[in-house]
């Protein structure tokens, strides 16, 4: 789980498309209201996406990201985009962004769901590791407005699109990460697409996001816990010592609860689901971006990312911040 | 402490409802608790009393909760 030879964050990157929802803008199509969101989700409003694709959202918290690491595109070894799917099934979105930036190095995307960015940064680790790479370009970014059925009251609202990005280069900075894995099919889906072989005996079905609360509750308080525990031990550092986590941004009860059982002060919990719902593989990144813009990451912070989504996933990383 | 004076006392903890009110025929509707609500419970559950709930089971009123802790601890 430690490493010695690792990377550190040059730069980082986010966007989203420019439309703006409220929980009032669809209580004026759904049956529910901004009370009932907010106070079961702590969402107030998500960005949706009408003309923009998912290449642009992600080319654009890319060149963010080359541009904050002083980076040209040209000079990127690889580029993973963590996404559940991009705008064509080929070619790979992170071909896509590749063209758009004028990137020559090959690029692939990887779906680990909502920790897909925490999974990039393990692939990444790989590459460093073996001294395949010096410069690698990671965009989290999910569509999720494509995946929600907007009739179902109980799923659409929870959901918003968006990305974001970090450019990797050589150091030291990973202190520890894992992932996890438990295949489960029925607490959390979407199903592809049917087709139209005539020979298809499949039974068809709809393309949405099914989703038992109940259960995806339940397992993200536990497995947030458990990972946090796990690499801060394996970071050798105490709860104490962690100066942000970014958890990923599904529902802040299950932050709310999670905190509650965790020992880390809750003013280091940094979160932003109000503005943004839960933009899946794009939520940690999205968040680390805005710290960074703030200008709140110091040299030598421990910084904790956590997340948990379909599969069933989990991810968890502490990065010493050295920019 | 028997067990539904145990899940009282723990329910009575996470909502604003007095000891008093919680029976074995109280609907965690009546009491005011969400599906997600009811999660926290009954993590709180099996934490306390050392168990592990499937949440598929038909958990609507306290005395549902009682049941399934008491045929648990068995």
């Amino acid at each position: 789980m430690k490493s010695s030879m690792s990377f550190r964050i040059l730069g980082t990157g986010s966007a989203c498309p420019a439309c703006v929802k409220t929980n009032e803008d669809l209580s004026s199509f759904l049956d529910t209201d901004d009370e009932w969101i907010s106070s079961r989700t702590g969402t107030k409003s998500r960005h949706v996406s009408t003309t923009e694709t998912l290449t642009e959202i992600a080319a654009t918290a890319a060149k963010q990201a080359l541009e904050d690491a002083n980076i040209d595109a040209k000079d990127l070894d690889l580029i993973i985009c963590a996404t559940i799917q991009g705008d064509y099934i080929t070619p790979s979105l992170a071909c896509m962004v590749q063209k758009e930036i004028g990137a020559q190095c090959p690029a692939f995307d990887i779906n680990a769901a909502c920790p897909g960015f925490i999974y990039a940064l393990d692939i990444a680790l790989g590459y460093f590791a073996r001294n395949k790479s010096s410069k690698i370009l990671i965009v989290g970014t999910e569509m999720m407005s494509k995946h929600v059925d907007w009739q179902d009251r109980a799923t659409c609202v929870l959901f918003g699109d968006g990305a974001g990005a970090v450019v990797l280069g050589e150091g030291d900075s990973l202190l520890a990460i894992k992932t996890t894995a438990k295949g489960e099919l029925d607490i959390l889906n979407i199903h592809g697409k049917n087709g139209n072989s005539p020979f298809s005996q499949h039974e068809k079905q709809d393309e949405f996001v099914h989703m038992n609360g109940q259960e995806v509750y339940k397992f993200a308080v536990i497995s947030m816990c458990r990972d946090l525990k796990d690499v801060i031990a394996a970071a050798g550092l105490t709860e104490e010592e962690i100066d942000f986590v970014l958890p990923h941004q599904a529902n802040i009860k299950i932050i709310e609860t999670a905190m509650n059982r965790l020992k880390i002060p809750k003013e280091r919990y940094y979160n932003n689901i109000e503005r943004f719902g839960n933009t899946s593989a794009a939520s940690i990144p999205i968040l680390l971006d805005e710290l960074n813009r703030s200008k709140r990451l110091q040299n030598g912070q421990n910084i904790a990312m956590v997340s948990f989504g379909g599969g069933l996933t989990t991810g968890a990383v502490i990065i010493k911040w050295q920019k | 402490m028997n067990v539904f004076e145990k899940v009282a006392e723990i329910i009575a903890n996470h909502t604003d409802t007095p000891v008093a009110d919680i029976t074995m025929e109280a609907s965690f509707e009546e009491i005011g608790l969400d599906s997600l609500d009811i999660v926290d419970l009954v993590m709180a559950m099996e934490d306390t009393f050392s168990v592990k709930i499937e949440l598929s089971q038909s958990i609507k009123k306290v005395g549902d909760l009682v049941t399934v802790i008491e045929s648990l601890k068995q």
